[in-house]
């Protein structure tokens, strides 16, 4: 935006779609989703492990009841659909709710204003919304996937996990299709989890694109009833990434 | 959607978020909670526990009142039944005393009554024997006849 006095609207939207990476091929990085990500994480988790860390039992300051209500909620959820023995669903509920929430968050921002700041020190891209990023997205997903199949086999016990994934739901005799659908049930849930949150954040950046594409007067019409409904988008993502996480965690602890 | 090794960036920083979220920021609020629902708890108990004390305490003094009510009730009927054996006794020592100065006094005008007849018989025998002796100065010697007046002493 800064380098160039009129880009065509391609070009705008391109630029804002575009990370800024760093290196070749596979092994490149997105310093922008890396950077804003662990910054936010760092900010948000720091002030709630603060708070935490000053909790007391007697009467909650508004801080501590905020965070209060916030883990309550998550801990509802868990106990409402996680029928195991597992200390850490809960921290991890809480986690995935918040880091996601926050990200999406960035979304509110004005899309220019970031890639402006950024343009005056010299950067040239820079995607403020991180979750817009798929590597973000996969990278939770991935690591819920291995959780769900670290608690399979530690729950099942390896036999039992792998009679699970060979006989059910056909009987033994049809041990290759119970594998082939079980391989398929079990992959399609982080490729779900990732591109649901993943489509719908870039679907909703890009439509703030598109609106920051409108004569300067007329943005606020649209604008304002997009960024109004996107508030309940960034919670509903951040809330169904957190529940199904803990509904796939659940069905890994119980028998087929 | 190019996927690159930012995956494993990200995938890392989940990690630590996690990790960080289940040794800082879960267990602190976690316990807190519990222990605000405990002291709740305790205190809805406690005030439980103090009503209950106070309804029984209530019934309690209740139950005083009612004893000390008719304990004095007691007192009273006994001290008037007192009272009145004491105005009966007062009574009757009065009666007693009073028949008694009556009976006295009663003596005392009979004797009376028998001495004034003793002295006015002497009188009326002086009398009917110095008339006697005037009617018969001459013919009778008084110590004649002394035995004759004696008698009519004694009849007086």
């Amino acid at each position: 935006m800064t380098e160039s006095a009129a880009p065509s609207s391609s070009e705008y939207i391109h630029h804002h779609l575009t990370n800024l990476v760093s290196g070749q091929g596979f092994w490149s990085f997105d310093i922008d989703t890396l950077v804003t990500s662990a910054l936010l994480g760092l900010i948000v988790f720091g002030f709630m492990a603060s708070v935490a860390r000053k909790a007391t039992s007697g009467v909650p300051g508004r801080t501590q009841a905020a965070v209060e209500i916030l883990l309550e909620m998550v801990q509802t959820q868990v106990r409402d659909t996680f029928h195991g023995e597992s200390g850490m669903v809960g921290p991890l509920a809480l986690t995935i709710f918040v880091w996601v929430f926050t990200l999406n968050a960035m979304d509110l921002l004005p899309v220019d204003l970031v890639s402006l700041l950024m343009g005056s020190v010299g950067i040239e891209h820079w995607k403020a919304v991180p979750t817009t990023d798929p590597n973000l997205t996969f990278a939770m997903s991935i690591t819920v996937f291995f959780l769900i199949l670290y608690y399979n086999l530690k729950v099942k016990k390896c036999g039992g996990f792998l009679r699970e994934v060979f006989t059910v739901p056909f009987g033994a005799k049809m041990a290759p299709f119970n594998f082939l659908f079980r391989l398929i049930e079990d992959l399609a849930k982080p490729v779900s989890l990732a591109l649901r949150l993943f489509g719908n954040m870039y679907a909703g950046e890009m439509v703030f694109i598109l609106i920051a594409l409108l004569p300067p007067y007329l943005q606020w019409l649209l604008g304002a009833p997009w960024a109004i409904f996107h508030i309940l988008i960034i919670t509903l993502q951040a809330f169904i990434f957190m529940i199904l996480t803990i509904i796939y965690l659940s069905m890994a602890h119980e028998s087929h | 959607m190019n996927i690159n090794a930012t995956l494993f960036g990200q995938a890392i920083t989940f990690a630590i978020l996690i990790w960080f979220t289940m040794k800082f920021v879960w267990p602190p609020v976690v316990a807190a909670l519990d222990d605000r629902s405990k002291k709740i708890a305790e205190g809805l108990e406690a005030a439980e526990r103090g009503r209950q004390d106070f309804a029984k305490a209530e019934l309690r003094s209740q139950d005083a009142l009612n004893e000390a009510k008719s304990r004095a009730a007691e007192i009273i009927a006994l001290s008037e039944k007192q009272a009145q054996a004491i105005v009966q006794q007062a009574h009757d020592a009065a009666v007693i005393e009073a028949n008694r100065v009556k009976a006295q006094a009663q003596a005392e005008v009979e004797q009376e009554v028998m001495r004034a007849r003793d002295s006015l018989r002497d009188r009326v025998a002086d009398l009917a024997v110095s008339g006697a002796e005037k009617i018969l100065r001459r013919e009778i010697n008084a110590q004649a006849h002394a035995d004759l007046l004696t008698a009519i002493q004694a009849e007086l």
